[in-house]
């Protein structure tokens, strides 16, 4: 698009670029020639969960300005890309996580209690307040766990399917990371192995523009981020990210060929991080806010609120009707959460190994002998 | 029993565990077709195959990782690291993720791997095929250290490393692959980890000691007892969590300690055990602890038997000990 002010080359949305796929078309209609033929309820459903993370987004970046949670790292701007992929995977396939991801791992069916209650670090978080807000895992629904370090989640992903295909079991796995992740270590490592074993990986890559304040120019001198796959014999492929059914057909392609035994696939989805890095992050420091307008009009929530509106005869007044069932959702797992305790102390020392080995054990006892053992808070 | 080295013990234990559980496999550099640069897994290519004993691309984080990415699917994996030296690359994904795995999940994903890797010095290899890095893993929440000095040890710590549930390092005394020789046992032949072995029994002096520096805790000892200096030697075998109990017992009978490392002093496993003897049998010290270890310098290429503590470094310390 080339509106866009804002200064980071090869990234904007170019819909002239003849290899990004498309399918989304401005007036809400779509292209024939990549159209997944996703049914109606689907779309509803997809678009339902946009709105959920979109309002999640907002709701926990309050709840930090107000202090009542310590982080919280979001997706605005990418829920297309993340719903899109989540979706396209199959349920015996498993998701490896970076951590702007929260609305996959809703997807697979955390319930958002859990993930509220991980936004708070309480007892019922599914990591036991053992990290940050956004550093959660669903293992029931496939989805693997949340760190901070990056890229190291990739090579991981690729030794998951690789394992799979060595016991020759039918799982892909797809693993998020973003552009910055391009740079790391473990973004070669898992590629090359994944070309050389031909496992069954979908490397994807949320182009969203920056890694906090860099932009993509200064992770790499490539045209583009799919290209990087040429080196390693593994065939890449971009997306308009803001564009669900795009996304949807390229990572359901991406799937087929890992399951018919040709191996990884990497996608570009470009997209636009719309806010911060996380809340630790003040954009205006290193971006123009007039920048962001060309990529507001490409907002993925309306541009598939327009498809569904024309599809379905969409509302506002659904909308609203939406908003007020998600904003009561939320509020009653925030009342919850916010109400539920710390972890004991005693987790402190759990799973640090599979048995309680003799010098935590020392240590816990002296812990639970000090003063801190009775009435300690969040 | 058949006698056996170091190489065809840790060799032994791999082939037997591969052909117990389908779940084992081995990856790393060269480790398949020609069966590791030291023969540690020689001909397991040709039982196995290459869905199981694999020869990857020349990149230690892409082994570890993808390692991890394949325990946590369900398999056993054993890679090599081909020195410990070349270890780093995969630190991130070692310190960062695998000991970090069950804990940061809140116990949904144990990652369980154990991680092979030649340590040490005395085999002329310089400062890039010698060091001694266990410290760097013990400092880290959530792993197991093992460093065996016979082969019947070898065999029997490395078939407990891959049935733990915890991430296990296994450092393997490059010096005396082939040169330490003894029984092992045939079949399955655990020892426990987290259990030291008194190799020695004395009254005076408790040596603490373990990998290819036992052999000059024991010459040295051998020495002493010729000045009339009976030392206790206590091979530590597992480094952590280690068996605090035998040396505390230990300590608590002779009043003086020597704890002895190739790794460099200053943080060393030495300084931790020095510690824990102070916390738990400071009243029964009759001497200051020593310490007798590589030096805080890169590990030397020409002068490296000046570097190791050798029984010549060890026994002046045992006299000193013994006569404070």
């Amino acid at each position: 698009m080339e509106g866009s002010a804002h200064p980071v080359a090869r990234h904007p949305l170019d819909a002239h670029a003849p290899d990004v796929v498309r399918v989304l078309r401005d007036d809400g209609t779509l292209d024939p020639t990549n159209d997944p033929g996703l049914r109606s309820d689907e779309v509803l459903t997809l678009y339902r969960a946009m709105v959920r993370a979109r309002l999640l987004d907002e709701r926990l970046v309050l709840l930090q300005r107000q202090g009542r949670i310590g982080f919280h790292i979001g997706c605005k701007g990418e829920e297309a890309s993340i719903l899109g992929s989540a979706f396209a995977m199959r349920q015996n396939d498993w998701i490896f996580p970076c951590y702007r991801e929260f609305a996959a791992a809703l997807w697979r069916g955390m319930p958002l209690q859990r993930y509220v209650d991980n936004m708070f670090g309480n007892a019922n978080d599914p990591v036991k307040g053992r990290q940050m807000p956004d550093h959660y895992t669903w293992k029931s629904g496939k989805f693997g766990s949340v760190s901070s370090p990056i890229g190291t989640q990739i090579t991981q992903a690729v030794g998951f399917a690789w394992a799979a295909k060595i016991r020759k079991e039918d799982a892909a796995v797809l693993v998020y990371f973003g552009d910055g992740a391009t740079s790391s270590n473990e973004f070669h490592n898992g590629m090359n192995f994944a070309g050389v074993f031909k496992t069954p990986t979908v490397f994807f890559c949320r182009n969203n523009g920056w890694a906090i304040s860099v932009p993509t120019e200064r992770q790499t001198a490539s045209d583009t981020f799919a290209q990087k796959g040429i080196a390693y014999g593994v065939p890449g492929v971009r997306c308009d990210g803001n564009d669900l059914f795009a996304v949807v057909k390229v990572t359901r392609d991406a799937v087929a060929r890992a399951v018919r035994g040709e191996g990884p696939t990497i996608i570009e989805a470009l997209t636009y991080r719309l806010e911060g890095h996380s809340t630790s992050d003040d954009p205006k420091a290193y971006r123009p806010e007039a920048g962001l307008d060309s990529w507001r009009r490409l907002d993925p929530i309306p541009r598939l609120r327009r498809h569904i509106e024309r599809t379905i005869g969409w509302t506002d007044a659904q909308d609203k009707e939406l908003e007020t069932e998600l904003d009561a959702e939320l509020k009653a797992a925030i009342a919850v959460a916010e109400k539920t305790q710390a972890p004991p102390l005693e987790s402190l020392f759990e799973d640090v190994y599979g048995e309680l080995p003799w010098h935590l054990q020392e240590q816990r006892d002296e812990l639970l002998r000090g003063p801190r053992a009775k009435g300690h808070g969040h | 029993m058949p006698q056996m080295n170091m190489v065809q013990a840790i060799n032994d234990a791999l082939r037997h565990e591969m052909r117990r559980d389908s779940r084992v496999v081995v990856l790393g550099e060269d480790v398949g077709k020609v069966g590791g640069v030291f023969r540690v897994t020689q001909g397991l290519f040709d039982e196995f195959g290459d869905d199981r004993v694999i020869d990857t691309p020349l990149s230690e984080g892409g082994i570890i990782g993808t390692a991890i990415g394949m325990a946590l699917y369900g398999l056993v994996p054993v890679p090599e690291i081909q020195f410990s030296d070349f270890i780093f690359p995969a630190y991130d994904q070692i310190v960062s993720e695998l000991a970090k795995y069950r804990y940061r999940s809140g116990g949904e994903y144990p990652a369980k791997l154990v991680i092979r890797t030649p340590t040490g010095g005395g085999i002329r290899g310089g400062h890039y095929h010698s060091q001694s890095p266990e410290a760097q893993f013990i400092h880290v929440a959530g792993l197991k250290v093992v460093c065996p000095s016979n082969p019947a040890d070898a065999k029997g710590l490395l078939l407990a490393s891959i049935r733990d549930p915890d991430p296990v390092l296994f450092f393997e005394p490059k010096r005396i692959y082939r040169a330490a020789k003894g029984e092992v046992p045939e079949g399955d032949h655990t020892v426990p980890l987290g259990k030291a072995s008194v190799v020695r029994k004395g009254q005076h002096v408790t040596i603490v000691v373990w990998g290819a520096m036992l052999y000059e805790a024991l010459d040295a000892a051998n020495q002493a007892a010729a000045q009339g200096i009976d030392c206790e030697i206590i091979d530590l075998r597992t480094l952590w969590p280690l068996d605090i109990d035998t040396i505390i017992t230990s300590v608590k009978k002779t009043g003086r300690v020597v704890v002895v490392h190739e790794a460099p002093k200053s943080c060393g496993l030495g300084g931790e055990i020095v510690a824990l003897i102070n916390e738990k049998a400071f009243l029964h010290l009759e001497a200051p602890p020593k310490r007798v270890t590589g030096f805080d310098t890169p590990f030397p290429y020409t002068l490296e038997m000046e570097y190791l503590p050798l029984s010549h470094r060890i026994l002046p310390a045992i006299i000193e000990t013994a006569r404070y």
